[in-house]
């Protein structure tokens, strides 16, 4: 059998989809109203998902103690309470769809050390949800 | 190919050491889950049976069956328990999610004669859940 660990993580940020290729039109005829100028926000449900050998001794695949600190400094800190457009510098050039936003935390966490990433998971709101796992 | 999948409850206690750590080691490597006299959680069992629906009765497994054997093997054993004492199926592992997701995928695999076992779901909170599937990576006990 093969075992894996997920773990959810919250945070709350704003984004606005405008792609640069597009003009204005275009844009809020893609976007909609996520397009609108000023931004929006969601709070978002991230799921990360990791596998591996477990641990005798821990009975673990990953040590939360581990994890949770690993996800908190490389994706929560970065992410929560921001303008992800502005203050996540890799969405300057990339619209932050989730889709993006997927393939960006996923990135991030790929260099866990303790165990394999598997995969990230995310609801930007109860009916959406979006998962990449790197392939 | 079809999957259905039945949830079911139950409420256990437990707590993490390793006898061959000292008091220390435990505490560094478990923190809160060390703490000697346990604690305990509402762990959630999803289970997914996957496969071709009989052309009679229309169906993979009769969720009767599915909740019969949940009851018999999981809940009989596992609810208001203490993880680390009355389960011998858990007798010298640790009780994680992963390890308790493991032993119910062993203790449900040559019960589910309909269908086949296609994944163990165990939340021990909303926040945190294991999932076994069948697959080559070995679990190192």
């Amino acid at each position: 059998m093969k075992i894996s660990l997920t773990r959810r993580y919250k945070f709350a940020a704003s984004h606005r989809l405008h792609s640069p290729q597009l003009n204005e039109e275009a844009n809020q005829r893609m976007y909609g109203k996520c397009n609108n100028p000023y931004g929006h926000g969601h709070n978002y449900s991230l799921e990360v998902t990791v596998t591996g050998p477990v641990d005798a001794s821990t009975g673990m695949i990953a040590n939360l103690g581990e994890l949770d600190p690993f996800v908190q400094r490389e994706v929560i800190e970065a992410f929560d309470y921001k303008y992800l457009n502005e203050d996540v510098a890799e969405f300057r050039s990339l619209v932050p769809t989730t889709e993006n936003v997927c393939r960006e935390i996923y990135r991030r966490l790929k260099s866990f050390p303790a165990a394999r990433l598997e995969r990230v998971r995310i609801e930007e709101t109860s009916k959406n949800s979006f998962e990449y796992d790197g392939r | 190919m079809i999957k259905l999948t039945r949830k079911v409850e139950f409420s256990a206690a437990h707590f993490y050491q390793n006898p061959q750590f000292s008091a220390e080691e435990n505490q560094r490597v478990f923190g809160k889950c060390s703490n000697t006299h346990g604690h305990g959680h509402n762990y959630t069992l999803e289970v997914t049976i996957a496969g071709e629906p009989d052309p009679t009765s229309g169906m993979v497994l009769d969720l009767k069956e599915l909740k019969d054997i949940l009851q018999r093997e999981v809940v009989d054993r596992m609810d208001h328990r203490h993880l680390n004492y009355e389960v011998p199926e858990l007798a010298g592992k640790i009780p994680t999610c992963e390890n308790i997701a493991a032993v119910i995928w062993t203790l449900l695999e040559p019960k589910i004669r309909k269908g086949k076992l296609d994944r163990v779901r165990l939340y021990e909170s909303d926040d945190l859940f294991a999932d076994c599937t069948a697959g080559n990576e070995e679990v190192r006990n």
